[in-house]
This record gives structure tokens, sequence and C-alpha cells, in this order.
């Protein structure tokens, strides 16, 4: 089979090492620059927030900073939102459950 | 002379995307000493967004149409920052506007997410040029991970480089979701199908604009190409009404709708796939303006835009805008309506070629907007278990006993009932649908108190 065309064909990118993150403990690879929520859609992880009321799964919706949807747990602060965030070596990232203890941090 | 950044400056822009940049550039080539305050790290807003430089994108314009246009004002923007005429605050995020006598004072926090710290910059004149975000319409599972927003795919893959899948149907409407799929395809993405809820016979009843308007028929010409040579199949008068998984998207359901996106019965489809992208165009973002209080106007698809005069000023003496906060119009419009802008508050004469083409776009843009606009029967795809409200949960079974049962007549009340719209967006998700479901035509536009979510604790650093 041939390999599919990705993203980075199309601008021909040639990026950085990749450099690990850990996401609920599972270490992924993220690319420099990438957000935090694109390392995770790169991985194929859609979700990582449970949401107050139901526990449902959430991920990045708006991509733009604007629903709030990705909020994640980043180096242990919660509520942050994973789309605007760039991914850094060794970063953190937990599921965040219900409001993530927020201390009016949002 | 233009010396520190705190002095006060001539004229602050607000938002670096097309309209912002095409005016700052402008403003400071007639000599004025700009300040240029955006949220994001680098230039070019919503449409403009380029890999971070650590991706090593050789060639970013691939993503994009009319790059040299944008490229050509970046270019004068380093060259006036490095001159010390603008100066650029880059990852700001505004959270209010005040006024005190002799000028402006711009309040932002610092950061990707507005976590680290605040900084204060006034000026004379204030141009805002905050650009729009997506209208989104919720439909029975939408809240499932893997349904994103069509013009958030295009953010993501613009800066990330990533997909939300591999098998994306796009749907919605509006013209953005042409560009979204191509974008999509082209990036190796299997798109099945782009559902477009309206016709397009509303542009063929605006013959003249359109004949005015030949680089916007061959932009639309040119997606058309793009998506039939990756054989992605258009259809109109269709919408996603179901979203089949619960941890994450599998199928959709598509379905036939009449005139007034009203789903026809039996008609439903069954579509695998991984990620579908949706969007029902773009609703100005006007929390700064508002809050300022420059008067608004009801535009052709039902959302509010700030109320302009000629050259560019809102109601408020002082206070500009330019872009898609005036309305929607895309990014040419905006790069003419910030040189516009930049013109008058220079005080110098706009030309009258620049305003024609701005008049031309504009026109456009009408006709885009009504051929696109919402219709009333897509309340007719909600379930009673509907979420509406992303943030607080709420359903529309519990919007609507709000109004037929407790007699809630408008936002604010359903809001007050529900909770919906009060949670982490302050309803920039569901404002409007929840309107349409209180029974009003479209959203009053609303007044947010803060443009963007602050640490309460920066409020009361501010008190000392
Ligand atoms: C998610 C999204 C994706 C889009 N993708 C496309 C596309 O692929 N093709 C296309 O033709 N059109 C696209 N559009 C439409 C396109 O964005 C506009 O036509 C064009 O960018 C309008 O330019 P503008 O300058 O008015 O606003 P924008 O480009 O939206 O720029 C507004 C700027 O203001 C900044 N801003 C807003 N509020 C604040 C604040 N409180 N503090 C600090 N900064 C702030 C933002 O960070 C942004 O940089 C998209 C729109 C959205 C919302
Ligand atoms: S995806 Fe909407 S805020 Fe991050």
């Amino acid at each position: 089979m041939t390999r599919r065309r990705t993203p980075a064909d199309v601008v021909r990118a040639a990026p950085g090492p990749a450099f690990e993150i850990r996401f609920d403990g599972r270490p992924l690879p993220a690319l420099p620059g990438q957000s935090i929520a694109a390392a995770l859609w790169a991985a194929g992880v859609l979700s990582w927030r449970t949401t107050r009321r139901d526990g449902r799964p959430r991920g990045a919706f708006c991509g733009i900073g604007s629903c709030f949807d990705c909020l994640a747990t980043v180096n242990g602060r919660p509520n942050q939102r994973a789309c605007l965030v760039p991914a850094r070596p060794g970063d953190t990232i937990t599921t965040q459950e219900g409001h993530g203890h927020a201390d009016l941090t949002v | 002379m233009p010396t520190s950044p705190s002095d006060p400056h001539d004229l602050v822009v607000i938002g670096a995307g097309p309209a912002g940049l095409a005016a700052t550039v402008t403003a400071a080539g007639f000599g004025l000493r700009v300040a240029l305050v955006d949220a994001a790290a680098r230039p070019g807003g919503q449409f403009y967004r380029q890999p971070a430089p650590g991706l090593g994108a050789a060639r970013p314009e691939a993503l994009h149409h009319s790059w040299r246009a944008f490229a050509r004002r970046t270019a004068r923007l380093d060259a006036q920052v490095a001159a010390g005429r603008v100066h650029h605050f880059a990852a700001h995020h505004v959270w209010a506007v005040t006024r005190d006598p002799a000028h402006w004072t711009v309040h932002a926090v610092t950061g990707p997410d507005g976590g680290q710290g605040r900084a204060e910059v006034r000026a004379r004149h204030v141009l805002l040029a905050t650009g729009a975000y997506e209208r989104q319409l919720p439909f029975p599972g939408w809240t499932v991970p893997g349904v994103v927003g069509a013009g958030g795919a295009q953010a993501m893959l613009k800066a990330g480089l990533v997909l939300p899948g591999r098998r994306i149907v796009v749907a919605g409407s509006g013209p953005l979701l042409l560009a979204v799929a191509g974008s999509l395809a082209a990036a190796g993405a299997t798109v099945p199908v782009v559902a477009e809820a309206s016709g397009y016979a509303g542009y063929a009843r605006a013959p003249r604009t359109l004949a005015v308007n030949p680089r916007k028929l061959a932009e639309g010409a040119g997606h058309a190409v793009t998506l039939l040579r990756h054989g992605v199949r258009l259809r109109s008068r269709s919408a996603v009404t179901a979203v089949h998984g619960t941890d994450r998207v599998e199928a959709v359901t598509l379905t036939r709708i009449d005139r007034d996106w009203r789903p026809v019965p039996g008609t439903g489809l069954r579509i695998p796939c991984d990620a579908l992208a949706v969007g029902h165009g773009l609703v100005p973002q006007l929390e700064p303006a508002t809050a300022l209080g420059c008067a608004t106007r009801r535009t052709p698809d039902g959302t509010w835009a700030l109320v302009l005069d000629h050259q560019q000023r809102t109601t408020v003496d002082g206070v500009w805008a330019a872009g898609e906060a005036g309305g929607i119009g895309g990014a040419e419009l905006a790069f003419v309506e910030g040189e516009v802008a930049a013109y008058s508050i220079a005080g110098r004469g706009v030309h009258g070629s620049l305003r024609r083409r701005r008049d031309r776009l504009r026109r456009f843009a009408r006709t885009m907007a009504a051929a696109h606009a919402p219709r009333p029967g897509w309340t007719g795809w909600l379930r009673e278990d509907t979420e509406v409200c992303r943030c607080e949960e709420v359903t529309a079974g519990r919007i609507l006993d709000a109004v037929s049962g407790l007699g809630a007549r408008d936002t604010r009340t359903v809001k007050l009932l529900t909770r919906a719209g009060m949670g982490w967006c302050q309803g920039r998700m569901c404002g409007p649908a929840v309107a349409r479901l209180a029974g009003g035509g479209g959203p009053a536009a609303d007044r947010r108190p803060l443009a963007c979510p602050v640490v309460l604790g920066e409020l009361a650093d501010g008190q000392g």
C-alpha cells in the first residue's frame, strides 16, 4: 500500500525532533510548536476531559480558544485550554474530571 | 518620538488578522505610532494561521490562498516593528478597554492561555479587529469526541498539521465548508461528503453582485476543482442530524432537509466516518465593542455586527472597527476595511477606488450571508435530550420547558432558568441556538463583562 498523504507533506514540513509528553501516564510524541491538543490529535487521542454533570468525554471542538471544551490538567494545573497551550518536553497531561478542582482559575 | 511601549500610542489595534494587520501597517506608514495587540503568538488571525516555526514548514502557503497579500503586509510589519513605529504585543488577550479623559487603555492578560501576567496599553484611538468565531447549531451527538468545528479543524490543521480523523464528513452551511473540505482532503483525509444545508440558488438571484466580484467566483471555482480532484461529493439541502458512537464518532446520519431546513422523514443515510467537521457560518466577535457601548445591527443571517459608517467608525467616538467584527465578509474585505480605517484614523481622505472595492465586497458578503442564513426548521432535528449548552450540559428539553412551561421569552431569562450560556464559554457556542429556541429571531448582541477569561487574582491585583 502506498503511504497516505499527511498534513506535513502538504506544507513540506521538516519539524524539529519530536519529544515526549505523557498523557494519563502514557508516553506520547509531540512536535515542537504543536499545541497540546494538536499533539493529542496526532496520537489519535480525541478526548481528555469528562464533563461535570454526566461525566461525558470531551476534547477540542472550536480549535481557537472559544469553547473551553478542551480543558486539561497540565503539570498539575487544571483548566488549561489545550488548543492554546504549546506542548513542552516532559509535560504531564491528565484527563480533567469535572471542574478539575479549579481554584477559580478560569 | 516613539519611546517605550508604555507611552500612549496614536492607535491601538486589537486583533492581528487581515483587518488589524492592514490597518496597522497602513497607519504606521502614515507616521502614526501603533500598538498591535493580539492573543496569538504570530500575526495572521484565523485565515492566515501558520504552522509554528518548530514545525519547519517550507511551504506554509500551500494551505492558503492569497498568501502574497499577507506576506507583503507582514514584511512591512516586521520593518515597522524593527524601526520602533509599531509595538506588537503578541500572546496578549484583551479583557477590557477603558477610557480616561485623554486616552484609551487596553487591559490584557499574557501568555498562551492568559495565565502569565498582565499588561496595559494606552492610545488615543482604538481599532477593533477582533474577527469572528464559528456559529454552531446543536444536533443529537454533537458533543461526541471527533465532532469538531469546521473552522476548528481548519485551524488545527493550519497551526498544528493535524487531523481529527482519517475519514471526515464536513457539514453545516456557508462557504467555509468548501475551503475546509478541500484542505482536509489535500492533507490526506478522506472526505466522503460535504453536506450544505442551504442551496446555492441564493447566489444566482444576485447576478450583478456576482458579476462585479469575479475573484470571489474564482475562489469558489477553485474550491470546487479541489473537491472534484479528491472525489469529494457535495450535497446541498442536507444536514447531519445525528452522530453515532459514545466515546468517539463512528458514523453520522445524513438527512435531506427542505428549504426551511426541516428534515424530510425517511431520507436518513448512515455514513461511516471517524470525525465530523461542522459549522454554520461565522459570528462576529464583539465583546470589547459591546462593552464600550458600540451600537450593533442585525445582519442578513440573523446575527449581530457593529454599526459602522463609511469610514469604519463605530458609534463611539475614537473607536473604529474593521473586518468580521463589522459583519462577516472574508479576508479580502478585512484587508480593505483595515486600510480604510487607517486612512480615516490618520485623517486622510479615503480614496474612491478603495471605498468602491469595500462596498462591492460588502455586497457580496450580504448575498453570501442571506444565501446561507440558518432557517428555522433546524430545530426539527433536535431531540429532547440533545445538549444545547455544551458547558453546562443543558438539553433542548430543559430549554423548551423554560420557554413553554415557565414563559421565558428571551436568552437572558432562559439563561437564568436553565444556566444555558452561563458556563466557561459564556454562550459563545450555544448563544445563537438558545436565542432561537427562546423564540427570538436571533440573540441580542451579548454583553459579556469580560472579553476573555481572567484569573480572579489578576482583577484583585488591579485594585491595588
Ligand atoms: C476558526 C476559523 C477558521 C477560519 N478558516 C478560514 C479559512 O480556512 N478560509 C477562509 O477563507 N476563511 C476562514 N475563516 C474566516 C476568516 O477568519 C476571516 O475571513 C478573516 O480572517 C477575517 O479577518 P479579521 O481580521 O476580521 O479577523 P480574524 O482573522 O479572525 O482576526 C481576529 C484576531 O483578533 C484576535 N482577537 C480577538 N479577540 C481578541 C482579544 N480579546 N484579545 C486579543 N486578541 C483578540 C484574534 O486572536 C485574531 O488574531 C475562519 C474563521 C474562523 C473563526
Ligand atoms: S478547543 Fe475550544 S477552547 Fe480549545
